[in-house]
């Protein structure tokens, strides 16, 4: 990746401009063409840097208002299939195994569920539970959100 | 309109959102585009995008990154039992990191949960070690996650669904 790939991928972060042709202004920016810029965002997707072009959403704003970590106990030989199977859920955004600390936190696999209610995300953990058969979980709603963000790439 | 109060949406706006989060397209006039899938005007494309920007409903449009890909980023999730005349003080204190991304009081003992990502030269242990310092909450109230896998990380959801919402 060489600087005019880093200079897209920070402007794009910061966001796109909302005119006709947002790649000409970003073009202008930088000091190269649109052509240019196009081509560099495809072969970015293409090899995976950039996953997409995409909205972050205000959840609330458009009715998800319950979110929740669930975290899952789940023994060492079906944390690769129980972590798959969590993951293929449209309802699971995020899946992760994670350290535990015995005798002070036990629960290995971590989910993100939204939902459009605190019932709703409840129901999902609960068939969740049963469809992998892991029966030790805990269901952590938020209730404030104080930050959401996202990582800044080191340039 | 409150930041907590839904907004009111139509379903061509339900539309544009599944389109803008899914497939923003990477073309000369993506407004264009997308009035081509969704059978209107390219200007109409941007003004309701606009209007969905100013009144809150999106943040902005932009890149989304693979962390992994970048390379060099590593991060955990901390959790704190933080007694609730502390609470303001101590979310100040991390919110002020670039590196937290994500902070949210649960309903837990341990109430203040937050993901620190750090990339590049900015060592992780050093946040973490700093962050509970300055926070003053003994070890013994804090939880230290690293990841040690990703299963997934997507987050999208189907607009539409908002319709069945009790």
């Amino acid at each position: 990746m060489d600087e005019i790939d880093q200079a897209i991928i920070r402007i794009t972060q910061a966001g796109i401009p909302l005119v006709k042709e947002p790649f000409e202004e970003i073009a202008k920016e930088i000091g190269t063409s649109e052509d240019e810029v196009i081509a560099r965002l495809r072969k970015l997707i293409s090899k995976g840097v950039v996953k997409r072009l995409g909205i972050s959403v205000n959840q609330r704003k458009v009715g998800i208002v319950a979110n929740a970590v669930v975290a899952w106990k789940v023994p060492k030989n079906r944390v690769e299939s129980v972590g798959t199977m969590l993951s293929s859920y449209k309802e699971i955004t995020h899946c992760y195994e994670r350290m535990t600390i015995p005798g002070k936190w036990e629960c290995n696999l971590f989910t993100v569920i939204h939902g459009y209610s605190r019932d709703s995300v409840e129901e999902i953990a609960k068939k969740l539970s049963e469809d992998v058969g892991i029966n030790e979980y805990l269901v952590l709603f938020s209730n404030e959100q104080f930050k959401r963000t996202s990582a800044m790439p080191p340039y | 309109m409150s930041a907590k109060e839904p907004a009111k949406l139509d379903k061509l706006d339900k539309e544009l959102l599944q389109l803008l989060q899914d497939d923003f397209p990477v073309e000369k006039r993506p407004w264009a585009e997308l009035g081509k899938k969704l059978g209107i005007a390219e200007e109409e494309v941007l003004s309701r995008t606009k209007r969905l920007l100013s009144d809150g409903v999106i943040r902005k449009i932009r890149s989304i990154l693979d962390a992994k890909k970048l390379g060099l980023c590593s991060s955990t999730l901390i959790a704190m039992k933080v007694p609730e005349e502390k609470m303001e003080k101590v979310v100040r204190i991390v919110n002020e990191y670039m590196s937290v991304t994500h902070n949210y009081r649960r309903e837990h003992d341990y109430n203040l949960w937050f993901t620190i990502t750090t990339c590049g030269d900015k060592d992780l242990r050093d946040t973490v070690e700093e962050i509970k310092r300055r926070a003053e909450i003994p070890d013994s109230d804090v939880l230290d996650l690293p990841d040690t896998r990703l299963f997934k990380i997507d987050v999208r959801f189907k607009f539409t669904d908002a319709d069945t919402r009790r």
